[in-house]
């Protein structure tokens, strides 16, 4: 038997080109089911757990699933604006907190999320080292933002111009990181979070510039009216926020109408929930109040419905590898006629030439096997972590 | 001893028949046979060794009944007593040249890897110019050490018929002397019998009798 066995193995390692192919051809497709089942499961329950801590959801009256995409994993383009006045809105029916959400830029790839500190406390989000962001122009980062960027405390991040010869949009901005988060395996882990005053400036709703009262050039100033004074485009305006121009920064304009892309809603009980809800549900709402969980819970039938579609033609998948590795397999005893006329001429018993082909074809499939199942291992080990970065 | 009589045979569906009245070869006795292409001589080789069964007659090597004995049991005696060299070699690509040699035990089931077959394996090779080739691949052999490793594997076993058809039709002059040494060297020292197919003439004072296969057999396609 270890004869045969060792034949087998010359035969394949000789042949190692065709026989990694296969290997690797049965593997995966031994995998692939698994590895989809699991995606699928393990997906659905990040994706509800994350839906399920989060109560309500208040957004512009447009699709529901993206405005809970990107209030909870930052993923998706921004919904429409809201007024932030809708944060006192919410406040006043004394039913529940609201926390602001302005996801609308990017720092090399990684979302600027716009908040405030009651964010932190509501995903329990705790920092591994630096402060909270308290002034503006400070920011704190998810620990994998922070690994990717290669950033710690006191470094800055430069938020990314929305169009690059966009001369009346957005400026880049540079934000002070003041602290890192903790890893908690959730999208939080993979943003830039900031106060909501931050991210309007990045908007360019507020500005900080050189003091024109104090301005000596006088072809910048192009007329005083009054207390106004109107100034040319030479000024100064800054692009970095630091302790010394910080106070020269204003806002023009009502707070209440500045922009939001969501508000979470927090409840007092299921009971202020209702009522919450209720109060959106008006004839003539421009806004929607949504519970994550709903959409999520839909969105997730719809991708169990696809897994099964899915999981079909992974068996299709199988059929057809398993097909052709039939077939590699017969042309191979085509091939092999030769070798397999001398040992029955020589008088090699029958049954051991066919437990030599047969020991081949069990050496593959036990590698693929056990391959699979290494891939399974690791797949399963960092399926959440796969899983985050599908969702970010 | 061979000893074939008043045999018929013919492949299932062909028209090709061969008939033998009579043919007998004595233990240690060298014999080359002759003959045109295509009339049967490979046929009779394999009628000897038991590959083929006649449709009639007997046929009976070392006093077993070829003929009349199981497939298993004639493999099991081929395996044990006959050793085929081919023109081609028929050697396994995919192993080295001591697999190739040992691969009768290797696979068998009836005869024991033992050392001393590892060891008499190993001289074989080295009386025959290849011991220092023995873990190289047979792919990367000449023509004529390819054969030496056919001939040390069909010796291996010390077998008491060694069968040859056309050993030397592949190589050159100087291997083919190489060759038919060493053949003949084995078959000496085991005392066995050699039927050989051989075309080339110029070697065939070396066997005991030359029979042209016309004179003793007849066949018709």
């Amino acid at each position: 038997m270890i004869d045969i066995f060792q034949l087998a193995f010359k035969y394949l390692r000789f042949h190692w080109i065709k026989t990694g192919i296969l290997i690797v051809a049965i593997a995966l497709i031994v995998f692939l089911p698994f590895g989809l089942d699991l995606l699928v499961r393990h997906g659905s329950k990040s994706l509800l757990a994350r839906a399920e801590t989060t109560p309500l959801v208040v957004g512009q009256k447009a699709s529901p699933l993206e405005l809970v995409l990107s209030t909870l994993y930052f993923d998706t383009a921004p919904p429409p604006e809201i007024a932030f006045a809708e944060v006192a809105r919410i406040n006043e029916t004394g039913l529940a907190t609201a926390i602001p959400v302005y996801n609308r830029f990017r720092a090399r790839g990684f979302p600027i999320v716009g908040t405030n500190l009651d964010y932190f406390s509501f995903r329990n989000l705790h920092l591994a080292e630096g402060r909270h962001p308290l002034l503006i122009g400070e920011c704190v980062l998810g620990a994998d933002a922070a690994d990717a960027l290669e950033i710690s405390v006191g470094d800055y991040v430069i938020s990314t111009p929305e169009e690059l010869f966009d001369f009346a949009g957005t400026y880049p901005l540079k934000i002070e990181v003041v602290g890192i988060l903790e890893g908690t395996g959730t999208p939080d882990d993979r943003i830039i979070l900031t106060d909501i005053k931050t991210t309007w400036i990045i908007a360019g709703i507020a500005h900080g510039h050189e003091d024109v009262t104090q301005s000596t050039k006088d072809d910048t100033i192009l007329r005083r009216e009054g207390t106004r004074i109107v100034t040319n485009a030479s000024i100064v305006t800054y692009n970095v926020i630091n302790q010394s121009n910080r106070a020269s920064y204003h806002f023009h304009g009502e707070m209440a109408d500045f922009p939001l892309t969501s508000v979470i809603a927090l409840p007092d009980d299921p009971r202020a929930k209702a009522l919450l809800q209720g109060k959106y549900l008006g004839t003539g709402e421009t806004m929607q109040m949504i519970a994550p969980s709903a959409v999520i819970e839909s969105l997730l039938g719809t991708v169990f419905r696809l897994r099964e579609y899915l999981l079909l033609g992974s068996l299709l998948a199988v059929f057809s590898t398993l097909s052709t590795a039939s077939l590699v397999f017969f042309l191979s005893l085509r091939l092999r006629k030769r070798e397999i006329e001398t040992m029955h001429r020589i008088g090699l018993p029958r049954c051991r030439v066919v437990g030599l082909l047969a020991t081949e074809i069990t050496i593959v499939i036990a590698t693929a096997v056990i391959l699979a199942t290494l891939l399974g291992f690791v797949f399963s080990r960092y399926v959440d972590y796969i899983i985050l970065k599908l969702l970010t | 001893m061979i000893e074939l009589s008043n045999i018929s045979f013919a492949y299932s569906g062909g028209d090709y028949q061969l008939d033998i009245e009579s043919l007998k070869i004595e233990a240690g006795e060298t014999v080359a046979i002759t003959g045109l292409s295509g009339v049967g001589k490979t046929t009779l080789l394999h009628l000897i060794a038991g590959i083929l069964i006649p449709n009639s007659g007997t046929v009976v090597a070392n006093g077993e009944p070829l003929s009349r004995i199981s497939d298993s049991e004639r493999r099991r005696f081929r395996l044990q007593h006959i050793g085929m060299i081919f023109q081609e070699f028929e050697l396994i690509e995919y192993l080295s040249v001591r697999d190739n040699i040992q691969l009768p035990y290797r696979l068998s089931g009836n005869l024991t890897l033992g050392s001393s077959v590892r060891s008499r394996a190993q001289m074989l090779a080295h009386d025959s110019g290849i011991g220092d080739k023995l873990d190289r691949n047979v792919a990367q052999l000449s023509q004529g050490e390819r054969q030496r490793v056919a001939i040390c594997r069909a010796v291996l076993p010390n077998p008491k018929l060694i069968l040859a058809d056309e050993p030397t039709g592949n190589l050159d002059p100087a291997n083919t002397e190489r060759v038919l040494d060493l053949i003949f060297h084995n078959v000496v020292q085991s005392g066995a019998s050699f039927v050989c197919i051989t075309h080339e003439r110029h070697y065939l004072d070396r066997f005991h009798r030359v029979l042209d296969f016309a004179d003793f057999a007849s066949s018709k396609s």
